[in-house]
This record gives C-alpha cells, sequence and structure tokens, in this order.
C-alpha cells in the first residue's frame, strides 16, 4: 500500500493572485485518516500559510466542508482510503466567494437563515409558570429530519440553481423554515410562507435534487422544498376559493 | 429575496468563479435533471398530437386516413419514438421523485417512500393495462 498520497490543494491569497492554482503536497497515507487529517498535516509540517476552515472534526460543527474532487463533502467524514491512489483534489465549495485558500464568504448564507425566521415564532408567548410546550414523540417525529442541519452548505454547492442565481433562498434555509413549520410549538408557518413564497423562494428551485444526496445528515431539503410548494399551492387554491377566509 | 446578496463590506478581492455554460455536462445527475426537463417538450409534443388525433376522429374518415397517412412518414416515425423515449424518461423520473415531493400518512405513520413509488407503478400498469383492453375491443 502507497505510503504517501498527493493532495491537490486549491490556492488563493487575495492579495496576490487574480484566480486559484493548485499546489501540490504529499501526506502520509493513512487508513484512518481522512481529507482533513491531510490538511492538518499540511498546515502543520508543510506549509503553515494554509487556511480552511475546521472544528469539531466529527460531523457535528459542519465547519470543513469542500469540494473534495469536485463532490461537496465534510472533509472530517471523508476518507482519504476511498481515493487511493490519489491525487486528491481540494477545493472550497463551490458556488461561494472565496476569501482565501479553501476559506469562503457565507455572510449570504447567513443573512437567507436569519430571513426565513429559523426559530419558534408564538403569537402569544405562555407564561412560564404554565409550564412547557409538550409534545408527543409523533410531534417531535414529523419535523426531526429536518433538525438535523448542521449549516454545512453542502447543499448550496450542489445545487446549480443557487450557482446561477444567487438570489435563490437556497436548499438549507428552506428545509430549516419546514422544520419551524412542521413543529407544533410554532405558530409563524404563515410569516414564513409569504417570505418563501417569492419567486427567490421555493418556486425557484427545479428540483435538481442533488442537495439531498450530498447531505451529510439525510435531511432531505429537496423533499423540504417539494413540500413546502404543495402546501403553498394549496394555500393559494384555498385564498382563491375562499377570499373571505384568505390571511 | 429581492435585493443584491449582501457580503462584508470593503472586501478588495474575493474570487468569484464563473459558471460554465455547459455545467449540466460535467455531471451525470446534472445531465438527468437538464433531460427530465426537456422531456417535458416530448410530453407536449404527445399531447400535441394527441388533439390533432381527436380532431381528426372528430371529422370523419377522410381527415383521420389522411392523419394516419402522415403519421406513417419517416420523420414522423422518428419524432414519435423520440417524444416515446423522453415521455417513458419523464415518466419513470417524476415517479421515482414521488416519495420526496409527498409524503402520505396512514393512521399518523408515514407511509414509506419505496411504497409510494411502487403505487405509482402500480397505478401506471393498471391503466395500461385497462387503455390495452379498451384498444383491442374489449
Amino acid at each position: 500500500m502507497a505510503e504517501t498520497i498527493v493532495l491537490e490543494v486549491s490556492r488563493y491569497c487575495p492579495e496576490r493572485d487574480t484566480e486559484p492554482t493548485f499546489q501540490s503536497f504529499d501526506v502520509p497515507f493513512r487508513k484512518d485518516w481522512v481529507v482533513l487529517d491531510g490538511l492538518n498535516y499540511i498546515k502543520d509540517k508543510l506549509d503553515g500559510s494554509l487556511s480552511y476552515r475546521w472544528s469539531c472534526r466529527m460531523g457535528v460543527c459542519g465547519s470543513c466542508g469542500m469540494m473534495v474532487d469536485g463532490e461537496p463533502k465534510l472533509t472530517c467524514a471523508t476518507f482519504l482510503s476511498d481515493y487511493v491512489p490519489g491525487p486528491v483534489r481540494v477545493e472550497p465549495l463551490r458556488y461561494f466567494p472565496v476569501v482565501r485558500d479553501l476559506v469562503i464568504e457565507l455572510t449570504d448564507f447567513m443573512r437567507k437563515l436569519k430571513h426565513v425566521k429559523p426559530w419558534i415564532v408564538r403569537e402569544e408567548e405562555k407564561l412560564l409558570s404554565e409550564g412547557e410546550y409538550l409534545q408527543t414523540p409523533d410531534e417531535l417525529d414529523a419535523y426531526k429530519q429536518f433538525s438535523m442541519c448542521i449549516n454545512c452548505m453542502l447543499c448550496y454547492s450542489a445545487c446549480p440553481v443557487y450557482g446561477l442565481d444567487p438570489h435563490f433562498v437556497g436548499p438549507a434555509a428552506i428545509a430549516l423554515a419546514q422544520r419551524y413549520n412542521m413543529d407544533s410549538r410554532d405558530e409563524g408557518s404563515r410569516q414564513r410562507l409569504d417570505i418563501l413564497s417569492e419567486h427567490e423562494g421555493i418556486w425557484a428551485c427545479t428540483f435538481v435534487g442533488e442537495c439531498s444526496t450530498v447531505c451529510p445528515e439525510n435531511v432531505d431539503p429537496a423533499g423540504a422544498i417539494q413540500r413546502y410548494k404543495l402546501t403553498a399551492a394549496l394555500d393559494a387554491v384555498k385564498s382563491l376559493l375562499t377570499p373571505w377566509g384568505a390571511k | 429575496m429581492s435585493e443584491a446578496p449582501i457580503y462584508t463590506e470593503y472586501h478588495p478581492r474575493w474570487y468569484r468563479a464563473k459558471i460554465s455554460t455547459y455545467w449540466w455536462l460535467g455531471r451525470w445527475p446534472y445531465l438527468k435533471f437538464t433531460l427530465r426537463e426537456l422531456s417535458s417538450i416530448a410530453v407536449a409534443f404527445s399531447v400535441v398530437i394527441t388533439l390533432f388525433l381527436i380532431r381528426a376522429v372528430i371529422r370523419g374518415p377522410e381527415a383521420y386516413g389522411e392523419f394516419q397517412s402522415r403519421l406513417r412518414t419517416p420523420w414522423a416515425i422518428a419524432a414519435a419514438a423520440v417524444a416515446f423515449g423522453f415521455v417513458l424518461f419523464h415518466t419513470v423520473t417524476w415517479f421515482n421523485s414521488a416519495a420526496q415531493a409527498m409524503v402520505v400518512r396512514v393512521k399518523g405513520k408515514r407511509v414509506p417512500g419505496a411504497v409510494v413509488v411502487a403505487a405509482n407503478y402500480a397505478a401506471w400498469l393498471i391503466l395500461s393495462g385497462v387503455v390495452t383492453w379498451f384498444l383491442l375491443g374489449g
């Protein structure tokens, strides 16, 4: 078995470069090493100037998403052994502006996330003395899948609609909106529907489906969006048939 | 979200990659998606042919015979074959996606996606059987 494997890493220095270039590094090949281990080896032993994000190293924080051989992956969960004999090409997440090397600019995503109100909205809060908002296991089950999103943004990098139209709210933000819509404690679905029924919301999605394929947590944002479309369409028909009952 | 995406202000030089016009050729899932979208044209073509067929039937045996003779030309046969292939592709890809787009619950429990997809195929088979039975004269 090979003792080393080549990582071809995208490098971009905003003060010097007009576009990214690739730099090859020989890193030790170990069966239990993931791509992130290779990057950490480069950072520690070969080139301390390499810039990238990472944190938990266990697929929870969602910081280390990158393109690995053209596919959006969490580098902490992508084993080098799957790419033998290499080389393994590591690039920043597609469709996002690149700040430096493998670091992307994510303000656009954070703004969109906030825009869809991903929190429990109540028309009137209960008093603390009245106790918790209780849920049955079935009510929890209704939204649990969508609550597993770790905001890693792999789905945005897999979505050509987002690449072609940066105004698109995007898969993760819509899935998280759906997570709260389906929460029995929430009363904000009308507010979210008004936001996501805009052109750049659910209707911009053409159901390519790759967002769900690349999701490391099996959230299925594509499914969330299609179900949201159904809800919005039924709501529109209902408003048309019973205008006196609309909003 | 109608306003332009806002990024951190005053940053000098982020790199923004341009998206190729041929992005959809780069990966099979993207090409499959594009073909699925294009297959809508074939579906529309089939509907238009069916409408012309109905019109010819309404106008009588002579018009129907003329319509049939037009359909027997090599171009018409080739177009029909391509359209049929695309319509099949359209049907299969959408049936396979049905479970993602539609959650069915029975007595509060979610029906597995495979069952939803299988139900679509079963309905397709039954309807095709009924149409075939009707065409063969009952």
